[in-house]
């Protein structure tokens, strides 16, 4: 979850001062020419610029106040744009200056050999290359990306995740990277660099929330496509009503012709700057909503798919259930008293220090009153678990207590000379089908019955998988348990489809398989044998805690190592799509009532008739253009905020969403320009300036 | 509006709607290469043609492959077009002996009929003889008609087929289309006509005594006609089921041998909307979901029926300045009332009004009424209608393939509202297709609005016939410049509507206009066969929760009002400057 301490107010003073100085610094044509539409407001506001500084010298039958209060609020409306994409990008730049802060120039130890106890010498983190060892020890900075080769440590990661609670950081495993910028507390660590100077995840993570890096995504260029379209029919319909205004004069002999100004004007008026002006701001805002939500997206590319996933794959362990199996029942065998199991099962875990082990003990003390024990005091032995024998348990006062999966145990007993019951095969595979895991306890030759430990599925996971549901998502739980196991736990945590006994290459053929049905699917993981399944999914979403590999092989990183993120993800990744459909329309819709102010404004002198069109009662010809100009470059700046925070997405089916933006964005489109100009227009006569 | 308007509308519609579907499915069969009934008895036919051709049937072509095809087809049409009306003189079934065609009047009418406009710069009976007639146009009439419903057999399949590389075989559609969809059906609607009274001859004009002879101004009063015969029922049929337009008279179908009862009046404007009406149900079949072709067909009849009443409506109004006059306009038992200036008498304002944005609806522009006579709002609906991209039906074919390319924009921007990339059918809309379709969009409107400039400027206002100079422009102020937009209009959408009006056969116009209705034919097919390539390379998305369903009420919303949005957003200041103008002015006292 994003921290209180990442989140920004919208309006920043010290954002806003810098975007208001960027906005100026973005007049340069070279960036004005990227942006089809507002390349069209800029060149239309040099024209009136040169018009009105013509009318001052030259006469005209149109006053240079006019000119150049029309041409004043076209350089609003192209500053106006300006300033919606510095905002943005204003507020990744402060992201990226306090993790710059963090980039210091530390002394590293730089190790002869990659093991603890080598000898080292000082040497500059900056000057560090890929597969150099280093020795990072309590209180010091880890200089760069790195694995650890050797040793634990626990290390204070808030700099890149703004979490304050250290992480564990240990050699082999699925935590063993770590990442530059992060101190380790307590211990030490032998790391090996990953990552040679400048291309360290913390300078990708900068230049990711710079957006220097930043290209327009698929989606961006098609809908770029379209306004360009809109754009120069636009200019069409702006430029041949000269010619039909010129004949309409001749044909009515009276008026005057259209002027070039009121066609700048009408022109402005009409191409969707509403979307355009904020089109890249739009775009840097949902990169900055993942960062927000601590997720690195490696492009923007991704955050757009991330709105388009259809399945969703995840891991059981961890994302669906609590990461460890617990005991919550006994089941003694025939003519064995429930309390006699329950002792046993406690003795033989008792020196069992894993999760199982503990809550067995814990079941038995809470439910049957019985207190953990020394075992030393019994001159117990304890018997460890190995992959050979695959049990565990102890041998007290003679007895010799025994727990472990069922066949095991019945290897046991019979090698006891023993025989098991059909009725403890009949409750073992009962739990099993439950989704359970079933543990059997023996003395000796003799079954005493089983232990139920059960996956425990998170708490409110069933609810946000029916919500991803409404949004057209299917989810699909991967496990290694067995079939049975899966299938109890798919219907309790209400999984659409489940994949068992998963290893990587059945992971990889699902995730092609949907592919080649046409579905996008979305996957998290952390672990080196997850890289495959996530470089071949289209959205991948790597945990911060997971290994090296993962995190190259995925298009997201997970500052919070949280996998149910990706629903937030997939959030992030629509609300940027709808923000720029809704606007879009919201842009087309507003030309109508610009048509309503401009055209009886521009005609009435030829046409006198034409004033019943004039539906708002604009007070004059010159005010009615200067409101709908005023309105057009002002509706930028009011629509910042929302191109900034996005529109909000609910999961509600994709029909009831449509209606639903088409009535605020299509429909408000329509009647809030009627308004909006008709009390400029008023504000504009109350003073007199038109 | 009387009951009777109503009656007439909705015996209309309920005709159209009930012939969609046994229609559309067997179109469906005919265009998905199955037996189709037909192909039993003409099947010879078909083989034998492919083996004259010299093509394989089952050879399929790839988008560009198929495009070149229809152009190369298309070209070569219209060069022969262009030469049988500039040789006419030396050609047989000429019995009038009436001489070859300007060049610019035989550029105008080949790009016309060959580009399923048939805008006619040249009055029929006065102009051609029956082999350019019957060789010439009507010719053009059944394959300018089969090559639309070919392109859009492709564009379905690029919706259907998945990681594909081919979409259909050009000369298959073309042949197949001609032979089992557009000839039965000529041969039933010409024999229903000409039971009505429409001509089929091949003799000379006739000679009759007037029953009034025709006082003459300081002369002989004029004591007989000639009247103009031929073989019309046969070119009259194809000219309505095609979405033609183009009459074998000059006043086209208010003539009394090409329309001469109230049934053949009915029959031929059902045959403009039937088959564009049925091909929608064949979309819906092809695509595999019926619904899909309802909900297109119902956002056309959600625009077409409001813009029907309205016409209706504005022309039963007729002009406050008749009462003035001391005209009788109401409507009763006697007469039909309301503005009937243009009109014939034995259609009335109901009939001449559904035919009237019928025509403009389907690009057929056949008229039984001079919409240049009707009311400001009367004339501006179907001038409209043609501005909206002749999508509301549209022509035989292309009205459909152009509604699918709005459709296309449509899914994209609710597509982007929902937040997924846009799909169609499940197919993603990317940047590609949004290029393709903007292309679609922008091409027709530009030509209208530019035309129109360049026309009203000057080149269009003047002409001169020797040393004399003449006026193009039948009437002055805005209604001179609905004229000429309504002729851009027309041409630009591939409509072939006339206004009249307006003097057209001239140098300037007929090259104008034939360019106009070149490029905005031409111009789309491509860019649409290029939209049915690269969707069939893609693949199939499954729809989920998440996709916007394209087969419901939204959707049909979404649709109606990117065409509606697109169409005004373009068109109202010229709009503007005609007939509103027009009707403000009528209206303000």
């Amino acid at each position: 979850m994003a921290t209180a301490s990442k989140s920004r107010p919208l309006f920043d003073p010290t954002i806003v001062r810098r975007a208001i100085l960027d906005s100026f610094l973005k007049l340069d044509p070279r960036l004005q020419l990227r942006n089809p539409v507002m390349f069209t407001v800029f060149v239309g506001s040099v024209l009136t610029t040169g018009l009105g500084i013509h009318a001052l010298v030259a006469d005209g039958n149109e006053s240079p106040g006019f000119i150049l209060g029309v041409s004043a609020w076209l350089w609003f409306t192209v500053l106006f744009a300006n300033f919606a994409e510095a905002m943005a990008e204003g507020r990744g730049k402060a992201q990226a200056d306090s993790l710059r802060s963090t980039r210091r120039d530390v002394q590293a130890k730089k190790l002869d050999e990659p093991r603890y106890g080598a000898t080292h010498r000082p040497a500059l983190a900056s000057s560090l290359r890929k597969d150099d060892a280093i020795l990072v020890e309590a209180g010091e900075l880890i200089p760069s990306d790195g694995e650890v080769v050797e040793g634990v440590a626990s290390v204070d990661e808030s700099a890149i995740t703004g979490e304050s609670a250290p992480v564990i950081r240990e050699s082999g495993g699925d935590r063993s990277s770590v990442t530059g910028g992060t101190r380790v507390l307590s211990d030490w660590l032998v790391i090996r660099v990953t990552a040679n100077p400048g291309e360290t995840f913390l300078d990708r993570m900068i230049s990711l929330v710079e957006g220097a890096k930043r290209q327009k995504t698929p989606n961006e260029i098609a809908l770029n496509i379209l306004l360009a379209a809109m754009t120069i029919v636009f200019l069409i319909v702006c430029t041949t009503l000269l010619p039909f205004s010129k004949y309409s004069v001749a044909a009515a002999g009276q008026g005057s012709p259209i002027t070039v100004t009121v066609l700048v004007a009408l022109l402005v008026c009409l191409i969707p700057t509403t979307i355009g002006g904020l089109l890249s701001a739009i775009g840097i805002a949902g990169m900055d909503r993942m960062i927000q939500a601590n997720v690195i997206a490696m492009s923007g590319r991704a955050v757009e798919a991330a709105g388009d996933v259809d399945v969703l794959l995840l891991d059981k362990t961890g994302t669906i259930t609590m990461g460890n199996r617990q005991a919550v029942e006994f089941i003694p065998a025939v003519g064995v008293a429930i309390e006699t199991l329950a002792d046993a099962a406690q003795l033989a875990s008792l020196a069992d220090e894993t999760p199982e082990g503990r809550s067995v003990v814990v079941l038995a003390k809470e439910k049957y009153g019985l207190r953990g024990r020394n075992i030393h005091d019994h001159h117990a032995t304890f018997v460890p678990f190995t992959a050979q024998t695959r049990v565990s348990g102890v041998d007290i006062d003679g007895r010799r207590i025994r727990k472990g999966a069922a066949d095991s145990i019945v290897k046991f007993i019979n090698e006891n000379g023993g025989a098991t019951s059909n009725e403890l095969r009949e409750t073992v595979e009962r739990i099993a089908k439950l989704g359970g895991t079933p543990l059997v306890v023996a003395e000796g030759d003799r079954a005493l019955g089983v232990i139920y430990l059960k996956d425990i599925v998170k708490g409110g996971i069933k609810e946000r998988f029916s919500e991803l549901r409404r949004m057209g998502i299917r989810t699909v739980m991967i496990t290694g348990d067995n079939p049975l196991t899966a299938t109890a736990i798919a219907a309790e945590a209400g999984v659409d489809d489940f994949l068992a006994e998963a290893t990587p290459e059945a992971k990889l053929k699902m995730i092609r398989e949907y592919q080649a049905g046409g579905r996008l699917v979305a996957m998290t993981g952390d672990g080196t044998n997850d890289s495959p399944a996530l470089a071949q999914a289209d959205v991948a979403v790597a945990m911060n805690s997971g290994t090296q590999a993962a995190k190259e092989a995925g298009n997201m990183v997970d500052l919070d190592s949280n996998p149910t993120k990706l629903i937030e993800i997939v959030e992030i990744g629509k609300q940027l799509l709808m923000t720029r459909g809704a606007l879009t329309t919201f842009s087309l819709a507003n030309d109508v009532a610009k048509y309503f102010a401009i055209i009886p404004a521009a005609f009435a002198t030829t046409y006198p008739v034409l004033n019943r069109l004039n539906v708002m009662g604009l007070a004059s010809p010159s005010s009615a253009i200067m409101s709908a100009v005023v309105f057009n470059a002002i509706i930028i700046i009011l629509l910042v905020p929302l191109a900034l925070r996005g529109v909000p997405y609910r999961a509600v089916g994709a029909a009831r969403l449509l209606r639903d933006n088409l009535l605020i964005y299509g429909l408000g489109g329509l009647l809030v320009p009627f308004i909006g100009i008709k009390a400029i227009d008023m504000f504009i006569a109350a003073c007199g300036l038109a | 509006m009387t009951a009777n308007s109503w009656i007439q509308l909705a015996l209309f519609l309920g005709a159209l709607v009930a012939l969609a579907k046994p229609l559309g499915s067997y179109m469906a069969r005919i265009l998905e290469g199955k037996p189709c009934g037909l192909d039993r008895v003409l099947g010879w036919c078909e083989r034998g043609i492919y083996r004259l051709a010299g093509v394989d049937p089952q050879q399929e072509m790839g988008w560009r492959t198929y495009a070149f095809a229809v152009m190369a087809f298309n070209l070569l049409g219209i060069a022969a077009v262009y030469l049988l009306l500039r040789l006419q003189g030396a050609l047989p079934l000429n019995p009038q002996g009436l001489p070859g065609t300007t060049p610019d009047l035989a550029f105008n009418t080949a790009v016309s009929f060959g580009t399923n406009t048939n805008w006619q710069s040249y009055g029929g009976e006065a102009t051609l003889g029956y082999l350019a007639q019957m060789l010439g146009l009507t010719v053009q009439n059944f394959v300018s008609a089969a090559t639309g419903i070919a392109v859009l057999a492709a564009l379905i399949r690029g919706l259907v087929r998945r990681s594909a590389t081919t979409i259909g075989n050009f000369w298959v559609d073309l042949v197949r289309s001609t032979l089992y969809i557009l000839l039965p059906l000529s041969v039933i609607l010409a024999v229903a006509l000409a039971s009505q009274g429409v001509i089929q001859n091949f003799d000379a004009y006739q000679s009759v005594d007037l029953v009034e002879p025709i006082p003459v101004d300081g002369g002989e009063p004029t004591t007989t006609q000639t009247i103009a015969m031929g073989p019309v029922a046969s070119q009259l049929a194809i000219k309505q089921l095609g979405t033609n337009g183009g009459g074998f008279f000059n006043v086209n179908s208010a003539h009394p041998f090409e329309n001469p009862t109230p049934l053949a009046n009915f029959l031929e404007v059902l045959a403009i909307l039937v088959i564009p009406v049925a091909l929608c149900y064949t979309f819906g079949v092809m695509v595999g979901d019926v619904r899909q072709g309802w909900a297109v067909l119902a956002a056309m009849f959600v625009i077409f029926i409001p813009l029907t009443v309205g016409v209706m409506l504005a022309e039963q109004a007729g002009v406050p300045q008749y009462a003035g006059m001391g005209a009788d306009d109401v409507a009763s038992a006697t007469q039909a009332g309301g503005n009937m200036e243009g009109k014939e008498v034995r259609f009335g304002i109901a009939n001449s009004a559904i035919w009237a944005s019928a025509t403009t609806a389907a690009s057929n522009g056949s008229v039984n009424a001079m919409h240049d006579s009707f009311t400001p709002l009367g004339g501006l609906i179907p001038m409209w209608l043609m501005q909206l991209g002749e999508v509301i039906f549209g022509g035989v074919g292309s009205g459909l393939y152009g509604m699918l390319m709005f459709a296309i924009v449509a899914v994209f921007i609710a597509g982007l509202m929902v937040g997924r990339t846009p799909e169609y059918l499940g197919k993603k809309i990317e940047a590609f297709e949004m290029k393709m379709a903007s292309l679609v969009i922008l091409i027709p409107s530009m030509f209208v609005l530019v035309g129109t400039a360049i026309a009203v400027v000057g080149p269009g206002l003047e002409y001169t016939v020797g040393d004399e100079v003449k006026g193009n422009l039948n009437n002055p102020g805005a209604h001179g410049f609905s004229e000429v937009l309504y002729a851009l209009s027309s041409a630009g959408n591939n409509n072939g509507s006339a206004f009249a009006g307006l003097t057209a056969n001239e140098p300037f116009y007929n090259t104008l206009l034939g360019v106009a209705m070149f490029a905005s034919r031409y111009w789309l097919i491509i860019p649409t066969l290029a939209i049915a390539g690269s969707l069939a390379r893609k693949k199939y998305s499954p729809p989920g929760a998440g996709t916007l369903p394209t087969h419901q009420t939204l959707f049909v919303v979404m649709l109606v009002s990117t065409v509606l949005l697109v169409g005004a957003l373009t068109f109202v200041p010229a709009l503007a400057l005609g007939p509103v103008v027009e009707h403000l002015q009528m209206v303000s006292p």
